[in-house]
């Protein structure tokens, strides 16, 4: 077996990384995960938090407010909608991030409503994390 | 006979109006070049998306629950048409091939009964639909701000698309728009979204992965159309922006080149008399002679 794979972010309007990584710790909507080579085959919806790539240069972190990953042995490919590294993630940035999270979950209701929090949550939690406050909440 | 005068000035302005198409000419191309890589920036996305969305679907198709962005809304009554096109002009045929190809598909749903109802993106292909179909357009998307198209842009023409099909506004959408061959091809394409369009093509390679789901497969199919379908408008516009530049710049060239015939036709035109007049005053001074 491999001792790495290739791991790939992308997003619609660009490509983040292509590298090869030994593993790759991953923000799944039913809990954070790590995929390693050789992983069964596997694809989960992502939720907002940080991705941690460990490459042959270190660990590289990003940020994913979404989309889905699909893991197989030789390969980890992440389809954020919005994603970048996590150094790059600003003040301005996050506050933008929070404020479209909290107006998307104020224009619905009922259970649609908790998954919006849902999405809200993991945002300011991706921030703690960060170390980042949302200015405007 | 124009006079000379009248030809010195006609070749200036010619010249002129060759010094803009070429102008244009050399903006496209380096436009072009900028929309080709953003198009290619966005392939391995939509590439993958598609996979995985055609992988899921596959194992879903048939089942009772499969999502309504899949399977239809059961019905197939109302058409939806996404129109794309560009917000500026003098770009050769680009704009009336795309809207040609929607008013034919137009005119082939209303033969059969059914009815048709259309979106503009870009404003010069509503004002060709206007004409005829007027009646059938209920919503237009400005792009005239939008320096360069971003996953924004396509992201909000597909939720509101996807409020309409919630609301049972359409059954069917499909997206029109152009496909980039090169700079002197694009073909205009028509492309289903909704519901989603299943690859008949069985894929031994790809298909023989069986992957593992979290959440289940319906509960991320549900959460998949939804981008799946943005991403199709977003490849869709990008695509469009780079065949709207191929286009300017081949119709540019080609008005360049027609200035530059014209420039030498004039000319020629312009020498002749010159020669003319000059002639004709040598011919008075000498015949002014022998009559003396």
């Amino acid at each position: 077996m491999a001792d790495t794979m290739q791991f790939d972010l992308v997003s619609p309007e660009r490509m983040l990384a292509s590298v090869p990584a030994t593993e790759v710790q991953i923000p799944g909507a039913e809990g954070d995960f790590t995929a390693m080579p050789g992983h069964v085959p596997f694809i989960s919806t992502l939720r907002p938090g940080i991705v941690i790539a460990a490459t042959d240069k270190g660990e590289i972190r990003y940020v994913v407010t979404g989309g889905f990953a699909e893991v197989t042995g030789e390969h980890v490919s992440l389809l954020a909608e919005r994603s970048l590294l996590a150094e790059e993630l600003k003040q301005p940035e996050f506050d933008e991030m929070v404020t479209e999270a909290k107006t998307s979950r104020d224009a619905t209701s009922g259970p649609e409503y908790d998954a919006a929090n849902k999405h809200f949550a993991d945002i300011m939690e991706m921030g703690r994390q960060l170390g980042l406050q949302a200015s405007t909440v | 006979m124009p006079s000379l005068k009248d030809l010195k000035n006609r070749i200036n302005s010619v010249k002129s109006t060759r010094k803009i198409t070429k102008a244009m000419q050399m903006v496209a191309a380096a436009k072009l070049r900028r929309a080709q890589e953003a198009a290619e920036n966005a392939r391995p996305y939509a590439k993958r998306m598609e996979a995985v969305v055609n992988g899921l679907a596959a194992s879903v198709k048939g089942s009772d629950t499969a999502p309504k962005l899949l399977s239809g809304s059961g019905k197939d009554d109302v058409h939806l048409l996404v129109v794309m096109t560009s917000e500026r002009g003098l770009c050769g045929g680009f704009n009336s091939s795309i809207v040609k190809l929607a008013r034919q598909h137009a005119a082939k749903l209303r033969s059969k009964g059914k009815t048709v109802k259309i979106i503009t993106v870009g404003k010069k292909g509503r004002e060709q639909l206007r004409r005829d179909l007027g009646e059938h357009l209920i919503a237009h998307v400005d792009l005239s701000d939008v320096k360069r198209v971003g996953y924004q842009n396509a992201r909000d023409i597909a939720q509101d698309v996807l409020k309409r099909f919630d609301a049972e506004e359409f059954d069917v959408a499909t997206i029109f728009f152009s496909r980039f061959q090169s700079v002197i091809s694009q073909i205009p394409t028509a492309q289903q979204i909704i519901p989603a369009p299943i690859a008949e093509t069985e894929e031994e390679s790809q298909g023989s992965t069986v992957y593992e789901y979290e959440p289940s497969e319906e509960a991320i199919l549900e959460d998949l159309l939804p981008r799946s379908v943005a991403t199709q408008i977003f490849t869709a516009l990008l695509e469009n922006a780079a065949s709207e530049q191929g286009a300017r710049m081949s119709a540019m060239d080609s008005a360049t080149r027609n200035a530059g015939d014209m420039i030498d036709r004039l000319t020629i035109e312009y020498n002749r008399s010159r020669q003319a007049a000059i002639t004709k005053e040598l011919i008075e001074i000498i015949s002014g002679a022998e009559a003396l």
